[in-house]
């Protein structure tokens, strides 16, 4: 067989790799460095972090190339970058840096109110949000290799992500116990591609690595979020929103080791400075919800 | 008396190691404490990402326990496993444990973008097989000491080197299905 690039099965090796690890937001070389340093699996080169754009308003778009050019030079590990939803050129850019994951993402502003990306046709992995079995299928159908609760993004609020998360396991679960008669059926109510719900109905479980972002603030979410399922967590505002960001990065690094061990968690947690505020789920008006956007 | 397989689960591709050394009738346990070594006959340091890796062994006091253990214990690494099994690597962000008299380069391949698959031919000791190889950001050995066996090489680099019972792998053959690698690793363990 000779040498092959951008193949499905690269994609999702390298979701594969990453897998108990934190995925950082930063907003620059320096960010980037500090998240390096706290022991991150990669960072997510982004011009302003979730809570800023939820704060600041106007249209976000895909980063600016020469600031991912300068994380890229900064750090070793991977480098991912958002684009808007359906903005298939804002992808090609990233792919032409050579971004190691694109995020197409509901944090940006969307620029197809009926689209997705078709991420086959790319040689760069992407990743998509997800708040129900349904959506995590049709991103999987379009070609994403990796999947993240949507929760919800600069919120600082977990509970989103704990509803999206609980949300695709139990219908996961649910295919599991269908027949087989009945799973054509599945497939129309949850609007996904058959095949699909076949195969995690057979294997009970997505067919790539299913990670958690939006809402992770400390080290209790995060174990909270791997202990629910999660294989790895994206931290966007919660770091750099914080009091003391390399402590803050290095304890969720941590956590998302030691997880399952809450005397671990306990020592990993003390100490630490304030956490970022957050919102209630009430303060954020139902048309400024970012989860709501994607289709 | 069974044998139980550690693979280390700090970061990484840990439960798919797992479940192909269960697959060949081992039993894992992944370890995340030295004191859980002791129940190990060998370690599998798995792919992820090394920079991770090497910070979490010296947060959890797991690195003299790995370099203690690997003194009378057959260590596999995989991709970010090899470089942390290296003599010496290019990356700054890595303290390597010093396992295989080889040096490094992290990403030496490229980007992710540059990530391949491609078959591989390996020398088993009986012969040799055909096996299909995953690179993801994948390593190079630009350096092999005396005492290290190349046993498979993409491109006129190795890929799979063998110093005493250590074996290093720049590629995943846990993310294939093909237990070849594995297989041979697990021989030193039994005998």
């Amino acid at each position: 067989m000779a040498k092959q690039t951008g193949t499905f099965e690269v994609k999702v090796g390298l979701a594969e790799m990453l897998k108990g690890g934190v995925i950082m937001d930063v907003t620059n070389a320096e960010q980037a460095k500090i998240a390096e340093d706290a022991g991150a699996v990669a960072v997510m080169a982004l011009e302003r972090i979730p809570a800023d754009i939820r704060q600041d308003g106007g249209v976000a778009r895909m980063s600016n190339p020469t600031m991912v050019r300068e994380i890229q030079e900064m750090v070793s590990i991977p480098v991912m970058a958002k684009c808007r939803i359906g903005h298939f050129a804002e992808a090609q850019i990233l792919e032409a840096l050579e971004v190691d994951f694109i995020d197409e993402s509901e944090v940006l502003t969307p620029a197809d109110e009926a689209n997705h990306i078709y991420k086959h046709d790319f040689k760069a992995p992407f990743v998509c949000g997800a708040r129900n079995l349904g959506e995590a299928l049709r991103r999987i159908g379009e070609g994403a290799a990796m999947i993240r609760t949507k929760g919800e993004a600069g919120s600082g609020n977990i509970v989103e992500a704990v509803r999206h998360m609980r949300t695709i396991l139990s219908e996961i679960h649910r295919l599991t116990i269908l027949d087989k008669s009945e799973l054509m059926a599945a497939a129309k109510e949850m609007g996904a591609p058959f095949s699909l719900v076949e195969q995690v109905a057979r294997i009970g479980k997505l067919p790539v690595p299913n990670f958690s972002a939006g809402g992770i603030a400390t080290p209790a979410d995060v174990a909270l979020m791997m202990q629910l399922g999660a294989e790895a967590v994206f931290v966007g505002s919660g770091i750099f929103k914080s009091a003391d960001p390399a402590d803050r990065a290095r304890a969720i690094v941590q956590a998302t080791t030691y997880y399952n061990d809450p005397e671990k968690l306990r020592d990993i947690s003390a100490g630490l400075g304030s956490a970022m505020a957050g919102l209630e789920m009430s303060e954020i008006p139902a048309g400024e919800r970012l989860q709501e956007r994607g289709w | 008396m069974v044998v139980t397989v550690g693979v280390l689960a700090l970061q990484g591709a840990f439960a798919k190691h797992q479940q192909i050394v269960e697959q060949l009738g081992f039993q894992t346990l992944a370890v995340r404490y030295a004191d859980e070594l002791a129940n190990c006959s060998a370690l599998i340091i798995p792919g992820g990402e090394s920079s991770t890796i090497s910070l979490q062994l010296d947060n959890n006091g797991l690195r003299e326990a790995v370099t203690e253990f690997a003194r009378n214990h057959p260590v596999m690494g995989t991709c970010a496993g090899l470089i942390l099994m290296a003599q010496k690597t290019d990356s700054r962000m890595v303290t390597t444990l010093g396992l295989l008299d080889i040096s490094v380069s992290r990403n030496g391949w490229g980007r992710q973008v540059h990530s391949f698959t491609a078959n591989i031919t390996i020398a088993l000791d009986n012969g040799s097989a055909d096996v299909p190889a995953v690179f993801i950001r994948a390593p190079r050995i630009d350096k092999t000491g005396p005492g290290v066996e190349v046993l498979g090489s993409y491109d006129h680099q190795p890929v799979l080197v063998r110093q005493g019972g250590h074996l290093g792998v720049t590629f995943h053959p846990e993310l294939t299905g093909d237990q070849s690698i594995h297989d041979l690793f697990l021989k030193s363990v039994v005998t």
